[in-house]
């Protein structure tokens, strides 16, 4: 049986006090952007037109809050009611990840007074990737907030609520493990229509699987990397045994997406590519060898169940998946005519570290208010 | 529904997405589009264009766009690249001592940049708020910027990247060429087709265009032809001696087809025009998304699947720990 508590403890840590400092710099960074526009703060054109803040902060970063995703579908779906004590935290992580993603595309979005266009049915276009993107996205977030809000509600004693959260608590897990599968692989199909934009190691029909994998295993990834860091910063006790069992899992789903990638690399021609040694080829490599290097170290039973490797095992698989997504929307990506490069601003930068600041002072801040740990 | 089933079924759901991944799509713009008479287009001969750039000031003038500036200075109508301020643009090709026009070899030639009008357009599939929109008559990829969220999506599905965005202004538009139809209903010719001398740019029906550059395509070298100018029916014509002309009308087929096509004695590639296939990156991606949502069969049937095993799976969790609890409180009994 498990039952979650809240923490307690101090707010204010230090921890706490820098990523507010870093929140301060990316609202003064947001302020320009606001009032002079995006190209006073960032280096997109219209050779680039998409930077950091949508290749890292919406498709990254919501592979890395795919931890929520994959955890309802092992727990509530393949019903292994014991990795239940993992539910909560990656859902918080997830919940955060995904708000701040959608937070992203609005200081992205140049006519954000006009965003309301995505939900009058007679403008919105159905054939547009993005459009489903957005939908699904939106939804999700809102979602992941009625999932997590039991937390909340039986915080402040609203029974009732509470109650009815949970009588109504399975429909709506349900929808959470399948819009995630809808726009991550969405997130896949949007650079099909980028054509020979996209270099032809990462430009295939494939993609929409390819990103609905690697959410996958990318989701389990990062619930290790998660699970080991909290585990030891709140003194949760040794997690090392559930943890390694969803490595384990990342290990398979990562099996097949490197098959499946190798396969149709061979079929569509381009292990001369592969292996060209240009800036493509070199980062192409990097990333196959990062999962790579990560796959066998989770593969092998010694280091998957020590804490250490389990640990570097995932950061592996994460940096060589997220250098993949990194590659489709940016480093392997380039405009057909005319020389264009893109290298993110100081303030783009600002802006992604702050928003990922705010995500790790807000989860700081929930754990220790909120029931979302099980303690041993 | 057994557990079987439900793993056939999500199976079956993996194997939807994967041959959607997996199987060759065909041609499917969910709005497909058809020249008819009323459809407008340009073509470009670049063996005739003489690089004035009358086409890029009339361009200006018609659209009322302001002259680019470089490093403070104001550029004398000769603006570097297509911009949120330029919406055609005369490019040069140059090669060694540049001394023979039409030639690949120590020769020069130029090209003109603006939007092509596809009759699959990349930018209308990829836009999510309908904000770019081809007529229905004319063909016209349009813009509106009261549909626009600036999400510059146009920009990464345009397959000659066209669409420019305002990066100076707080509140940006998307700008490109609209093919002057603001000029067109009142009677009048694009600015820049109405300002080029030499008939390079002519105007006029996508069906007369296509017969003109296949008569074209006919001539030998320094064959005497009679070219219109200005637009297919204006009355104006000038005769030139015809170049080499590479035997292709650039934009009849690429990628669907385009309503703005291009000749040339220059291979098309050098001119920065990529060798781009019949089927266009618009229609696989259109199919992809029909495919997996149109029906929206797929994802409500995983729902549907999915909500009855949480239920079903919640409830035995909770029978279980009140079973649990129950077993505890028993124990709890006997030790006291
Ligand atoms: S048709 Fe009009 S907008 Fe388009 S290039 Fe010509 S003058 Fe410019
Ligand atoms: S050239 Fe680009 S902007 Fe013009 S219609 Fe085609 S896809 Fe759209
Ligand atoms: S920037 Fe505007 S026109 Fe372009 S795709 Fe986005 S909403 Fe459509």
């Amino acid at each position: 049986m498990h039952k979650e508590v809240a923490l307690g403890g101090r707010i204010f840590t230090p921890v706490f006090v820098g990523m507010a400092t870093l929140v301060g710099l990316m609202v003064i960074a947001l302020g320009f952007r606001f009032i002079l526009g995006l190209g006073a703060v960032s280096n997109m054109s219209d050779g680039y037109p998409w930077g950091i803040w949508i290749a890292y902060d919406v498709v990254v970063g919501s592979a890395f809050a795919c931890g929520g995703y994959v955890m309802a579908l092992t727990v509530y779906v393949f019903n292994k009611g014991k990795y239940h004590p993992l539910v909560r935290p990656a859902l918080l992580a997830s919940m955060f990840g995904y708000t701040l993603a959608g937070a992203s595309v609005m200081f992205d979005i140049g006519r954000y007074f006009h965003a309301y266009n995505l939900f009058l049915p007679w403008k919105i276009n159905y054939t547009s990737v993005m459009l489903e993107v957005a939908l699904c996205v939106t939804a999700y977030i809102i979602v992941l907030w009625i999932e997590f809000a039991p937390a909340i509600t039986s915080k402040f004693k609203l029974e009732k609520l509470t109650k009815i959260l949970e009588k109504t608590a399975f429909f709506f897990i349900a929808v959470g493990v399948t819009l995630p599968m809808m726009h991550q692989s969405s997130l896949g199909t949007m650079m099909i229509i980028a054509g020979e934009k996209l270099h032809p190691l990462w430009q295939t029909q494939m993609l929409p699987l390819f990103f609905l994998f690697s959410a996958l295993f990318m989701g389990f990834a990062m619930v290790v990397f998660e699970g080991s860091i909290v585990s030891k910063a709140y003194k949760l006790g040794d997690e090392t045994t559930i943890l390694s069992k969803m490595a384990k899992t990342a290990v398979i789903i990562l099996s097949i997406f490197i098959l499946l990638r190798v396969q149709n690399l061979l079929l569509n021609k381009q292990v001369a590519n592969a292996f060209s040694f240009d800036t493509a080829s070199i980062t192409f490599l990097m990333e196959m060898l990062l999962m790579c290097t990560g796959l066998v170290m989770l593969a092998i039973k010694k280091f998957r169940t020590s804490p250490r490797y389990l640990f570097v095992g995932a950061v592996l698989i994460l940096l060589g998946s997220s250098l993949y997504r990194f590659n489709v929307y940016l480093i392997a990506y380039a405009p057909m005519i005319g020389d264009w490069s893109y290298f993110p601003s100081i303030g783009e930068q600002i802006v992604s570290y702050g928003l990922i600041a705010v995500e790790i002072a807000a989860y700081t801040f929930f754990v220790k208010y909120f029931a979302v740990f099980t303690k041993h | 529904m057994k557990r079987r089933e439900f793993f056939k079924n999500s199976l079956k759901g993996v194997a939807a997405v994967a041959t959607v991944g997996a199987a060759p799509l065909e041609a499917d713009v969910v709005k497909e589009f058809h020249i008819s008479d009323k459809t407008v287009g340009i073509l470009y001969d670049a063996t005739i264009c003489i690089g004035c750039n009358a086409c890029v000031t009339g361009c200006k003038k018609a659209n009322k766009d302001p002259q680019e500036i470089y490093d403070g200075e104001k550029a004398w109508d000769k603006p570097y690249d297509l911009t949120a301020d330029t919406r055609n643009i005369i490019r040069q090709y140059r090669h060694g001592t540049a001394q023979t026009k039409n030639e690949i070899e120590d020769g020069y030639g130029f090209i003109k940049g603006q939007c092509l009008h596809c009759l699959e357009p990349g930018c209308v599939s990829a836009c999510p708020t309908s904000a770019l929109l081809k007529d229905d008559n004319t063909g016209i990829v349009k813009y509106f910027a009261d549909s626009c969220i600036g999400c510059r999506y146009c920009q990464v599905g345009c397959p000659y990247d066209i669409p420019k965005f305002e990066w100076d202004d707080w509140y940006p538009e998307i700008v490109k060429c609209q093919l002057c139809d603001h000029l067109l209903e009142k009677g009048e010719l694009p600015g820049c087709c109405s300002t080029c001398p030499t008939g390079a740019s002519l105007f006029g029906p996508v069906a007369k265009l296509r017969e003109e550059s296949k008569r074209r395509l006919l001539l030998e070298e320094k064959d005497k032809y009679t070219y219109p100018v200005f637009s297919t029916d204006s009355g104006y014509t000038l005769v030139h001696k015809a170049a080499k002309y590479i035997k292709h009308h650039y934009g009849e087929h690429e990628l669907g087809g385009t309503q703005v096509t291009y000749l040339s004695a220059i291979p098309f590639e050098k001119l920065g025009l990529p060798a781009y296939p019949k089927k266009s990156y618009a229609s696989i991606s259109n199919a992809k998304q029909r495919g997996v949502y149109s029906s929206m069969l797929i994802p409500a049937a995983v729902l549907g699947t999915y909500s009855f095993f949480i239920r079903k799976n919640m409830i035995e969790e909770k029978e279980e720990e009140k079973r649990l609890l129950e077993e505890s409180k028993e124990n709890g009994d006997k030790d006291a």
